[in-house]
């Protein structure tokens, strides 16, 4: 099913650092480092993570949104225009620009600062489709506003109100309704639901899902909440310290983790009507400024062996839609 | 120290230390000062400067250098103080009204925005024409003071307000801290750039103002500083008569009193700010 | 029985606006619960519905409109200084703001053992905050002089926990406490809760919208919606077999890891929030799947089906019977 898909992003070997200079010492954070991804259309693809492994990089990488002091130090990032691959880390602002809403558009985590606190979000709303479409009037950007805002399920005064009159899962979805307003391929999510009640988290998730399946577009985000991927996507990706370790399609991940942190993360959930004892994973993350060499989950890992302290795992391909990289895993596969 | 050498990177910060560290030296230089400078006809008048005199002399039969060092002594003085004694002040009010709320948060505000509001010239006309014989440096100083607290209290009550908001002042509260050891251990972290650079500023100004009172005459005009050396000097036509060292040597200096403090506190609070500091360095 | 708090006709009203237009919140309505020594009693609702308000009272930050708090059956007085007078303690949501930023984590510790008198010299100050530590799995040595971004957002919670449990609290008032550590982690804070209500005797105020932990951990649990409590009982009985529509909401709406068990209904939220606060009888009327003519007009009672508490006309019948 897979393969007659076509691939709409692509990275290679993409690795993106904070390069920091304090006082006179220079600090480099490897916030994403080698990255391998190919997203196809109509799909669901999220990256689960904890805080401090590089997601919220990785994706303002993908986005092609790269302010110093971060900066893309090696590796190309792919975007499929008009069914063409093409090299968008060389493009221009005003390239890169004309994309945004229209091909690609992000969802940041805290809706607070996508709108203006001093205007009405129909305000916001004229700033950021007017910017990317050719309209006569201000009534016509309202209209497909307003289309796509009753299509969702939201009130229809949404527009006229300020943004500190919503709650602040109303302004989510409102920021998603408006992400969506003008059809792009991919849209990008910061952790879409994180600090949101479970109700409107349910909400906000069968949003996103209903505006999948109208537009057949391809959603990535990025939480590091297991229950959310398991009812949302279609694969995961699992990231750690900069790195993606295990991806697979979701029923593969939950059934059968091969990475270990992959183990813990599904294993540290609570599992409603089970008390029994539950453990969270041991240790932290490392810090992304001074990882440890060879597998940077070694110093955290039950089944570590000499050659995670040395060397960096590659990443095998366990069946044709299952990667992992992980020493172990290499060697119960080839030995 | 090694933040000393951040700071140094900044040609700005360089600039302005090396002008403050001059302006300082000749404010000392004044311990030394030959003459004395309430005195006159101490030397030859109207000279151009020389290798005797080298800033020249004025029409009071003055040393125009030792003249200098005591007006920028006398200068830094009054800003000095109106900074220090006006930033305490701030803070006292900022803190209090801030934190306490309710009514003594109103009653301090009003007495602050009345300041605000009051023409200064007509109150310093006022008090010129009453004790201007009677006006010294720390006197001027004072009222200086007195008028330039109000707007930076404001600035430290809204910090204030803000944070009393954050949980950390609860945690604070729970662990049983009283208001006062509260409001200066847990906020002047905080407000402690804002005071630094409203400080300067404030010093920037209090030399304005005092160097504007002196050209009208408001101030006592037998205590040198940088805003009676202008009186005198326009007072004798020195432009008219060409006599350019005597009125470019105070300009000049103000120039660079001035330019010299607006760079300090720039590159410093430009420093102290994480945000601008990051995009200092990114490239 | 006894009881180490208790609420009774608890109410909380706010008014907004200015001169020329003021209207009434009513944040928390006439709510009544107790709380018993040495247990985990779990308060759970979304946000805006009233838990926070009500943490404030009890911990006196915030004056009661009506109604009364009862600490070991002493009546609260409205200057009350709850952590001074009966050792509450409290941890919050963001740990990364529990703290000043500017300041080092210790000197809240340190301050805490002076201001309470915990000890009388620096060296038994020390011990006492070490074993404190201890407690949450960590020493002195891992905090001594360290800025808060020195810590992750699990060991920082961790650290708040210690602090709160400097002046050896009977209850101590948790607000959100794991919803801002990652997934992963929240299983090491809230062990930690059962930890301190078997070992130490601690009576936890588990505030949280996240109902696998409050499953995981609580003894009792009260769901709030709107400011009312709509259901209160065991946590078996209220999460395993809820009665109030918003519990079953509630229980239906938890992500569940694993995508066989994908949710296959689908939800409706509310509208603009202000408008649920000021409906006339039930305020979950409006969403109610279950809805009646009744339920718009008439407030509904409290009945009491075995050992829990529902807010609800469709039971009413059964309290009669």
């Amino acid at each position: 099913m897979a393969e007659s898909k076509q691939v709409v992003l692509r990275t290679e070997h993409l690795k993106s650092f904070y390069i920091l200079d304090m006082q006179g010492t220079q600090k480099v954070v490897k916030a994403v480092n080698d990255v391998n991804l190919e997203i196809y259309e109509n799909e669901v693809y999220s990256i689960a993570g904890e805080s401090g492994c590089g997601k919220t990089t990785l994706l303002k990488t993908l986005f092609n949104e790269i302010v110093p002091p971060q900066r893309l130090v090696d590796g190309k990032l792919y975007y499929r225009i008009n069914s063409e691959e093409v090299d968008v880390t060389t493009f221009s602002a005003e390239e890169k620009r004309r994309l945004r809403m229209e091909y690609i558009s992000y969802i940041p985590q805290g809706s607070m600062s996508v709108f203006n606190p001093v205007i009405k979000i129909k305000g916001t709303y004229e700033d950021f489709i007017g910017s990317h479409v050719e309209v006569k009037n201000r009534d016509e950007i309202f209209a497909i506003a307003r289309e796509r805002i009753q299509e969702l399920g939201l009130p229809k005064n949404v527009l006229d109100v300020y943004p500190h009159q919503l709650s602040g899962g109303m302004r989510q979805r409102v920021t998603i309704a408006l992400a969506s307003s003008l059809n792009p391929q991919i849209m990008i999510g910061d952790e879409p639901t994180t600090a949101l009640d479970v109700v409107v988290q349910r909400g906000v998730i069968q949003m996103l899902k209903d505006i999948q399946k109208k537009l057949k577009n391809t959603i990535i985000m990025v939480t590091h909440d297991m229950g959310v991927h398991a009812n949302i996507a279609d694969r995961i990706g699992i990231m750690y310290a900069g790195k993606i370790v295990e991806e697979a399609p979701t029923e593969k991940i939950f059934d059968m983790p091969l990475h270990p942190y992959t183990q813990f993360l599904i294993n540290s959930l609570p599992k409603f009507g089970d008390k029994t004892m539950r453990e969270s994973v041991p240790g932290s993350p490392p810090s992304l400024a001074d990882l440890p060499t060879g597998c940077p989950f070694h110093p955290r890992c039950p089944h570590v062996k000499d050659i995670c302290r040395e060397k960096m795992p590659e990443t095998i391909k366990v069946d044709a839609e299952h990667k992992v990289a992980c020493w172990l895993v290499e060697e119960e596969f080839n030995g | 120290m090694k933040v000393l050498r951040d700071l140094f990177r900044d040609y700005r910060f360089t600039v302005s230390f090396v002008v403050l560290v001059f302006i300082v030296t000749m404010a000392v230089l004044s311990f030394f000062s030959p003459y004395d400078p309430t005195l006159w006809h101490v030397v030859p008048r109207d000279m151009p400067p020389s290798s005797e005199y080298v800033m020249g002399t004025d029409s009071n039969g003055q040393d125009i250098f030792w003249q200098a060092t005591f007006a920028v002594r006398n200068s830094l003085i009054i800003s000095l103080i109106s900074g220090i004694v006006s930033r305490v002040i701030a803070i006292l009010v900022g803190m209090i009204a801030g934190y306490k709320g309710g009514n003594i948060d109103r009653i301090l505000m009003f007495i602050g925005d009345s300041l605000l509001v009051i023409p200064l010239f007509l109150i310093f006309v006022m008090l010129a024409m009453m004790i201007r014989e009677h006006m010294n440096l720390v006197t001027l100083g004072l009222m200086l003071a007195v008028f330039g607290w109000a707007w930076d209290a404001r600035l430290i009550r809204s910090m204030v307000l803000s944070l009393r908001e954050r949980d950390f002042t609860m945690t604070a509260i729970l662990s049983g801290t009283g208001t006062l050891k509260l409001v200066i251990r847990e906020y002047m972290p905080f407000t402690t750039p804002l005071i630094f650079s409203t400080l300067i500023n404030n010093m920037s100004w209090a030399i304005g103002l005092e160097i504007t009172l002196a050209i009208l005459g408001l101030v006592n005009l037998n205590i040198p500083t940088l805003g009676t050396m202008l009186n005198w000097a326009l007072f004798y036509q020195s432009i008219l008569l060409g006599r350019w060292w005597w009125i470019l040597t105070p300009v000049i200096l103000s120039l660079l009193v001035f330019i010299a403090l607006y760079w300090f506190s720039v590159s410093i609070s430009e420093y102290l700010d994480p945000r601008t500091r990051i995009q200092r360095v990114g490239a | 029985m006894d009881k180490l708090l208790e609420a009774n006709n608890l109410t909380k009203r706010f008014s907004q606006g200015n001169v020329i237009s003021r209207a009434i919140l009513t944040a928390v309505d006439n709510i009544n619960f107790y709380i018993k020594p040495a247990e985990i009693f779990t308060l759970a609702g979304e946000s805006g519905c009233g838990k926070t308000t009500t943490a404030k009272m009890i911990l006196g930050f915030e004056e009661v409109t009506s109604g009364q708090l009862l600490r070991n059956g002493e009546p609260q007085t409205d200057k009350e200084k709850a952590w001074i007078t009966e050792g509450v303690q409290a941890i919050f949501q963001d740990p990364f703001s529990t703290f000043n930023p500017m300041r080092r984590v210790d000197a809240y510790f340190h301050e805490t053992v002076y201001n309470f008198k915990l000890a009388k010299t620096r060296k038994d100050a020390i011990d006492w905050i070490d074993q404190k530590l201890q407690l949450v799995g960590l020493t002195y040595q891992d905090v001594a002089g360290k800025y808060p971004s020195e810590f992750s957002g699990g060991q920082l919670q961790r650290i708040s926990i210690a602090r709160a449990l400097l002046t050896d609290p009977k209850l101590i008032i948790a607000d959100e406490p794991v919803s801002m550590v990652d997934a992963s982690l929240r299983m090491s804070i809230v062990n930690l809760f059962k930890q301190l209500r078997d070992e130490l005797g601690v009576s936890i105020l588990y505030i949280t919208h996240d109902l696998a932990t409050a499953y995981y951990v609580s003894d009792r649990i009260a769901i709030m919606f709107r400011g009312k409590i709509v259901e209160m009982g065991s946590v078996e009985d209220v999460l395993m077999n809820p009665r109030h529509p918003y519990s079953k909401l509630l229980r239906d709406s938890i992500p569940q890891a694993d995508p066989k068990l994908r949710w296959d209904s689908r939800v409706t939220l509310a509208e603009l929030e202000h408008e649920e606060y000021s409906r006339k009888g039930c305020r979950f009327a409006g969403r109610c799947p279950e809805v009646m003519d009744i339920c718009k007009t008439v407030v509904p009672p409290d009945v009491r089906i075995d050992d829990v508490f529902v807010h609800c006309h469709l039971y009413e019948e059964l309290e009669e019977a």
